[in-house]
């Protein structure tokens, strides 16, 4: 449910066609299809679905990186365009943590040079004084130990490089974060540390996110408020504890019951268990 | 350095009640498995593994990234990479497969034993219909063509592919990824295998088509009498198909047991922590108190116990001393000097 003028994040009506021609005339196919959805201050929105149901075309469009065919896409009320083209201030204010760090962090760049990049382009954000000190301090608060500074992207683990990505998202002060996909590549024992960072850091900077997931579980641990899209549109939407324990929609219903439980016999088998409740 | 499986190889051999009559399809003992690492060093990727799969059971072999279930699975199909020594014995029916000659391995992969993988794309040819994929094995037999394309049609249709007779002339890319895992699994069965490896069968699919994967495998599983190894990092696939699951971290065992027993009561530091880091799905959890730092790598394996640097119950004895997989409880086989001590085991 939208809270009106009090969104941070307000997606219109969006469609998105790829494979068309002309960026706008008929023809290609619809990725999404008349979505709308609002993020509140410091809320965490949960955008689910299978693949191909849109869910990364939202995140993509939120970002500026694609271009819709129809809709808005508004920040506080200002419209956000391609990612190039919007005002510094909302080029920091909506910042993206993408599902494989590997590929989204130069393997050659050490981890200063990282960070120090976001800085340059964004001046108002860089620390006065000492940078190394305030860098250090950075990544203390991702839980990466000092000397992280001096190593390649290339070099790090999984866990490590996606904290880096969070480093480098953060260290321009966001109030949005759009996480796609953002724990899934992850061992599950890393999984379960990026989920309590992101959740604390959630509470100390203030944020409002967008988290983009596959995993019900995932979404059930981080998210206020939930959308379910399939086929390019939402298909149900309401608070996370609802949608996921009493779902309205038999498209969410169908995905709660082929998702996997610890401990649940396999699902449509009633003979796993041999009747035996527990 | 002492190899921390030195003294698992005899330990099978305690009398236990076993559940199965006959002695497992396939023993492995003391699995070492090295590759050529920088400057002429070897790396141990899998140092003395030892379990059972036992005749027409599901075994999951669960572990995150460095722990060696691929590299035992490939061990097993006797695919290992380039350069790869292996030790130790793989008991096939009681014919050690590591000491078997090249043509008797060949003549085993694909037939006794047989592989999917997690990635069907991969895993069939982009330039050749499904059919003629799926015959192969059929068509090495010197079968007729009719008997090879009905042998192929048949085994789509069990599979559940529809209309098998048509979509044997697809191409790969023709199918969706549900269908393309199923024709893979045809490609396996077509042999009669009597063990299937799967690698991360369904973590490439999505949650309604996993399901029914996961359905598919179980069922073949059950009309066949076949027996599964199937490994994951994912714990809740394992907990739905495997009746035993081994654990590993770092290339060695950490735990091994009835699959329920196993992840209801852990006696593993680890196999503890994984469990609590799965977040539940129709229940609000939250985020689980993780384990600090990174999975060690076989490469950067921590001497003594090679969980000892993220397990909260680690003291001097752990830091020396690598623990030896022992039996804890009855059926129950843990690496961990502290195994009585792990909470709720």
């Amino acid at each position: 449910m939208s809270t009106g003028e009090r969104d941070l994040l307000d997606v219109r009506e969006l469609y998105v066609t790829y494979g068309g021609r002309g960026g706008g005339r008929r023809g290609g196919h619809a990725a999404v299809a008349g979505v709308s959805l609002s993020v509140a201050p410091e809320e965490t929105l949960g955008l689910v679905g299978e693949s191909g149901s849109g869910k990364t075309t939202v995140a993509r469009c939120v970002a500026g990186l694609l271009r819709p065919r129809a809709g808005t896409v508004t920040f506080e009320g200002r419209p956000l365009g391609r990612a190039g083209h919007r005002p510094p201030e909302l080029q920091r204010a909506v910042q993206m943590v993408f599902q494989d760090p590997r590929s989204s962090l130069n393997p050659r760049m050490t981890v200063a040079s990282v960070i120090a990049e976001v800085w340059r382009t964004h001046p108002v954000t860089a620390p006065e004084g000492d940078r190394t000190e305030a860098l250090h301090r950075l990544l203390a608060a991702m839980g990466l130990d000092p000397d992280v500074a001096s190593r390649r992207a290339g070099d790090l683990s999984g866990g490590q490089c996606q904290r880096v990505s969070i480093a480098r998202a953060l260290a321009v002060r966001p109030r949005l974060l759009v996480c796609d996909e953002a724990v899934s590549a992850l061992d599950v024992s890393v999984q379960a540390q990026i989920l309590r960072l992101l959740a604390e850091l959630r509470g100390r900077h203030r944020l409002a996110m967008l988290f983009i997931s596959h995993d019900l579980g995932v979404v059930h641990q981080i998210a206020d408020r939930v959308a379910v899209m399939r086929r390019g549109v939402i298909v149900e939407e309401g608070r996370t504890v609802e949608v996921l324990t009493a779902p309205r929609h038999p498209y969410t219903r169908a995905l709660l019951d082929a998702a996997l439980d610890l401990d649940d016999p396999v699902p449509g088998d009633g003979t796993a268990d041999g009747g035996a409740a527990g | 350095m002492t190899p921390a499986g030195a003294g698992t190889a005899r330990e099978n051999g305690a009398g236990k009640p076993a559940p199965a009559t006959d002695g497992p399809i396939l023993r492995i003992e003391d699995l070492v498995v090295e590759l050529p690492g920088p400057h002429g060093t070897r790396t141990r990727v899998v140092d003395g593994v030892s379990f059972d799969v036992p005749r027409a059971a599901t075994v999951g072999l669960i572990g995150e990234s460095g722990s060696g279930k691929t590299m035992t699975a490939q061990a097993v199909l006797g695919l290992p990479p380039e350069g790869a020594t292996l030790t130790g014995r793989l008991l096939w029916h009681g014919e050690d497969l590591l000491a078997a000659t090249p043509a008797r391995r060949r003549a085993v992969r694909g037939r006794e034993i047989a592989m999917i993988f997690q990635d069907p794309l991969a895993a069939l040819n982009p330039t050749q219909r499904i059919g003629r994929q799926i015959g192969e094995v059929p068509r090495r037999d010197r079968l007729p063509r009719a008997e090879v394309n009905r042998r192929v049609v048949e085994l789509l249709d069990r599979v559940g592919v529809p209309e098998p007779a048509r979509r044997m002339r697809a191409y790969p890319h023709e199918l969706s990824g549900g269908l393309r895992q199923r024709a893979v699994i045809a490609m396996a069965l077509a042999g009669n295998p009597a063990l299937l490896l799967a690698d991360e069968p369904t973590t490439a699919l999505d949650v309604t088509v996993q399901s029914r994967i996961l359905r598919l495998l179980a069922d073949i599983r059950a009309a066949d009498g076949l027996a599964m190894l199937l490994v994951s990092h994912d714990l809740r696939v394992v907990s739905h198909v495997g009746e035993r699951v081994v654990v590993m971290y770092a290339g060695r065992i950490c735990e091994r047991g009835p699959a329920r027993d196993v992840l209801r009561r852990p006696a593993h530091p680890y196999t503890a922590a994984l469990v609590r880091s799965v977040p539940a799905v129709r229940t609000r959890t939250a985020p689980a108190d993780p384990l600090p730092g990174a999975p060690a790598t076989p490469a950067n394996r921590p001497v003594g116990c090679a969980f000892h640097p993220r397990c909260p119950l680690a003291r001097a004895r752990c830091r020396a001393e690598p623990p030896k997989v022992r039996e804890v409880a009855p059926d129950r086989w843990s690496a961990c000097h502290f195994a009585e001590e792990v909470p709720g085991s």
